[in-house]
């Protein structure tokens, strides 16, 4: 069969996948006063679309930023503001300042799923098909299989056609970004994880390594001549896209610090709820929250993130090839979220990508995190009534991920890329690798079926009500942390040998 | 909610026997253009049946994976078998009474008559009671077991009468497409024009909007109107020649699949009162033809892609809209794709009036399910789409049912030459 057909039709099960999801109920529904994210959506459509820019950000008389108040980047507000003129055009009802708060009905929800297929369609979705095309090895038939599985990945799918997000859009463009500095084009690249960025301020996790790989670049080059020219244009670039992005607040500086103000919410806390993070699991043992200030907490949480995330980070910089930057993206956004300050389970996302960018690379741990990543966001698709969605675009995922990247024939020691790992323990007994790696993955996806079944049919004893999101986010923080220390190992020992290479092509 | 990925056990069940039936031309290394994955995928993911069972909830799955098993069973010379799965089908729905003509045919011709002359035709000596009794026996067995209880309690007339509703009118709600509905439009342009042409009087016709929702008798206002017994003659008619043909030339298991096919779409398109669903009991068996000859990949493409195209207005919300129209891409494309793949190096599969025919369905599709909603008619004409969408169908089906014929009878010449 033709690869074009080939690709539409990975295209369009993608598609009718993330379509069969939305019909499913958001987060929030029909639960006043606050209801969710869905209500939150609605909300800054109604704030953009009725006030003028400057009291977007702002608490006046007419926008309560107690309940639901816009806390994302311009591009965001901007792009509510979009969807609100539709939105106006189809009903006016559901815009109507004050009067449209916690709006719900059938027809509204349609929308409000449209406008997200539509963003996906037009950023995600073609961003991930050309860099299956262009920036994967291997022939048509695996260049076709890693699509069909990035697409297929069910956190991002749950969480922007289930629970009612854009994530869609902010890794659309950092995807674009990636997919520009693999193809050269440098200064379309920065533009495109500017927009990122500006989009929502988590893609900060992925902005170390864009820093680092353009930077050791332009060191490489020779920073007294095309390396400058090059630093220059980038950084043109950057400060003009964000200078077109906060246009509308640069003439005030209140305005701006208040924009940064509401991004950045300090007062927040270490962490909420119950994420797979590293605080949050030592919190089972340590109430660090306690103990220590908030001021403290954030030093704290800033230092083991800087320390975490930097090791990467300087590898890169000292050698910028695309495969280390892959890594170093992975790397540094695991690092942010499980370090960093007020983590949401949904960040987990963030560090999704680049995993996801490793599919074809490495199958089996890629699979294996990917899985890990949507089972830490159990309690909330169960809060979210997304259960049936979730058994369904999970056993999906791993069955054609498995089968199609041929993911557990390739767990050789040599393709999991850990020749170091067995120099350095060489005083251990000889075993077989690929044995052990795949007996692991088993056990832990036995314990992530048996902890879903568990959470939902087994009610928790009175005194521990909490004892299974408790289970699911340590299991989950256990995949995290081993897979960050994995992806370290292979960032440091050194490029993909050229046989592993030669075997691929 | 919609779970697309949980197709039934009998499902999986036929899919491994049908593709054990495929005959293997080739043995090529690569999976995806082998013969019996493409039936496989074709007869799995059908678009049609996807969405009448799983969205617009019916069992019919588990029925054509009686129908298909027992199809395999009868291509492996396994009669009584088939004969049995076919009577439990029977019962299970009637619907199938619109093959079961070419069952009987072929059952008595290649089965209870064991030998045929040189020349083909049949030996009347060569009768075999014993194989008839045997036939007999199991069909009889498997009525007297499911009708049994109501004869019992003396509720058949009852029974009977719930499973042929001669009451309910000549369509359905909404058209399937056969050639009813042409007669239908036809008589409503007539009267439109002839009131137009002041030929007509207006007050005189009988007022009845034939696609208004309601199930009902109806009658046309310039042609005679329709009885039951006028489709009944019309079905018989139509589907005599396929019969007759495998009466006089038995081809094997293969003649009677497509004499079986024949069946299916004559009373699809003369029956009194039929579902659009119906042809579904066409398209799924007309798989198994397609991945084996272009000519038979050629009128399948055309005919599922109209079929499959007239189940649109089964599903109407607009939530359902993206679904229907992604599947239906899906598999299209896919069938388009695959056929072309297995049969090519002999030409293309379609030929150029039917390109123009299935291009012009995706306007229909546009124009019905994007622009029309948008237009002032929406308030005047609600049921235009629909009839359109029927209209232009039923010219598909009705083709392909043409071709069908044609094929038959010209393997029947070649044969003779």
């Amino acid at each position: 069969m033709p690869t074009w057909s080939l690709v539409s039709i990975c295209v369009l099960l993608g598609v009718a996948a993330r379509w069969g999801v939305s019909l499913n109920p958001y987060s929030g529904a029909g639960k006043p006063p606050m209801f969710g994210d869905y209500e939150a959506q609605r909300h800054w459509q109604e704030v953009t679309h009725n006030l003028p820019v400057q009291e977007w950000y702002f608490n006046t008389t007419d926008n309560d930023l107690n309940y639901w108040g816009l806390d994302y980047p311009p591009l965001t507000a901007y792009h509510s503001w979009i969807c609100a003129y539709i939105a106006k055009m189809i009903n006016p009802e559901w815009v109507e300042l004050h009067k449209s708060r916690g709006y719900e009905s059938p027809a509204h929800k349609l929308f409000m799923r449209a406008t997200v297929l539509v963003a996906d369609l037009l950023i995600y979705i073609p961003a991930v098909v050309l860099y299956c095309f262009y920036l994967t090895d291997g022939s048509s038939r695996k260049k076709v299989s890693t699509l069909f599985c990035f697409l297929l990945y069910p956190g991002l799918i749950l969480i922007d056609y289930g629970h009612f997000q854009y994530n869609g859009v902010s890794q659309g463009f950092a995807l674009w970004g990636v997919l520009a500095l693999g193809l050269g084009w440098d200064a379309f690249g920065s533009m495109a994880f500017s927009l990122a960025l500006n989009y929502k301020q988590m893609e900060l996790y992925h902005a170390l390594p864009f820093f680092c790989y353009l930077l050791g670049k332009c060191v490489k080059l020779g920073l007294m001549g095309r390396g400058l020219l090059l630093l220059v244009r980038i950084a043109v670039t950057v400060l003009v896209s964000f200078a077109l992005c906060w246009l509308p607040f640069l003439s005030d500086p209140g305005q701006a610090l208040q924009v940064a103000r509401r991004i950045f919410p300090v007062a927040r806390g270490l962490f909420e709820d119950k994420v797979a993070n590293t605080w949050c699991s030592l919190n089972t043992l340590i109430k660090i929250r306690s103990i220590l200030s908030t001021d403290s907490q954030l030093y704290l949480s800033f230092a083991c993130t800087l320390l975490a995330a930097l090791p990467s980070s300087i590898r890169l910089l000292t050698r910028p090839t695309f495969w280390q930057f892959k890594l170093a993206l992975a790397n540094s956004s695991l690092a942010f979220f499980l370090f960093s300050y007020q983590v949401h389970e949904k960040s987990i996302l963030l560090a999704a990508l680049p995993v996801c960018l490793l599919l074809n690379d490495l199958p089996l741990v890629a699979i294996w995190f990917l899985q890990a990543s949507t089972f830490s966001m159990l309690p909330l698709f169960l809060k979210d009534g997304l259960l049936l969605p979730y058994v369904v675009t999970s056993l999906a995922f791993l069955f054609y991920s498995i089968y199609l990247l041929s993911a557990l024939e390739r767990c050789s020691e040599d393709e999991l890329r850990l020749g170091a790992y067995h120099r350095l323990f060489f005083m251990l007994p000889k075993m077989d690798l690929a044995c052990v790696v795949r007996w692991k993955f088993y056990i832990c996806v036995a314990a992530m079926v048996g902890l879903s079944v568990a959470s939902v049919a087994v009610t928790p004893p009175p005194h521990l009500p909490d004892l299974f999101p408790v289970l699911v986010s340590t299991l989950a923080f256990l995949h995290f942390l081993g897979t960050f220390v994995y992806f370290h190992v292979v960032q440091f020992s050194g490029p993909p040998t050229r046989k592993s290479q030669k075997k691929m092509s | 909610m919609y779970n697309f990925r949980l197709l039934s056990v009998s499902h999986l069940l036929t899919w491994s026997r049908c593709c054990r039936c495929v005959q293997e031309q080739k043995v090529s290394r690569d999976v995806l253009s082998r013969p019996s994955f493409v039936l496989a995928v074709l007869l799995l993911f059908n678009f049609g049946l996807l969405i009448v069972d799983h969205v617009h909830f019916q069992y019919n799955g588990f029925l054509f994976g009686f129908l298909l098993l027992s199809l395999a069973k009868h291509l492996q010379s396994q009669h009584l078998q088939g004969a049995l799965l076919f009577s439990i089908l029977l019962n299970l729905k009637h619907i199938y009474l619109y093959v079961a003509p070419a069952y009987g045919i072929f059952l008595l011709r290649s089965y209870c008559f064991t030998e045929d002359n040189k020349d083909g035709s049949v030996r009347w000596t060569s009768f075999s009671l014993r194989r008839l009794i045997g036939l007999g026996t199991i069909v009889a067995s498997v009525c007297a077991v499911s009708f049994g209880p109501f004869v019992m309690m003396g509720q058949l007339p009852q029974v009977l009468s719930r499973l042929f509703p001669f009451k309910r009118g000549l369509c359905h709600a909404y058209w399937a497409p056969n050639v009813w509905a042409l007669y239908n439009v036809l008589d409503k342009s007539l009267a439109t024009l002839g009131v137009g042409l002041k030929l007509l009087d207006e007050t005189q016709l009988p007022r009845a909007s034939m696609t208004g929702g309601l199930v009902q008798e109806v009658q046309h206002s310039v042609l005679p109107s329709v009885s039951p017994s006028v489709t009944l003659v019309c079905t018989l008619l139509s589907i005599l020649p396929a019969v007759a043909s495998i009466w006089w030339r038995p081809r094997g298991a293969r003649g009677f699949l497509r004499c079986l096919l024949l069946c299916a779409l004559g009373s699809f398109l003369f029956g009194w009162h039929v579902h659009e669903k119906a042809v579904l009991i066409a398209i799924l068996p007309l798989s198994i033809l397609a991945v084996e000859s272009r000519e038979d990949a050629g009128i399948f493409l055309v005919l599922t892609t109209t079929g499959h195209y007239s189940l649109f207005p089964l599903l109407f919300t607009p939530a359902e809209l993206p679904i229907k129209v992604l599947l239906m891409l899906i598999f299209t494309i896919y069938s388009f794709t695959a056929l072309r793949k297995l049969h090519s190096g002999r030409g293309s599969v379609l030929r150029p009036l039917e390109v123009v025919y299935l291009l012009g369905l995706v306007a229909v599709a546009i124009a019905c399910e994007v622009l029309f909603p948008l237009l002032p008619w929406q308030q005047k004409l609600p049921f235009l789409p629909l009839l359109v969408t029927s209209v232009y169908c039923s010219l598909g089906v009705c083709y392909s049912f043409l071709r069908l014929y044609v094929s038959l009878l010209r393997r029947e010449k070649s044969k003779q030459l």
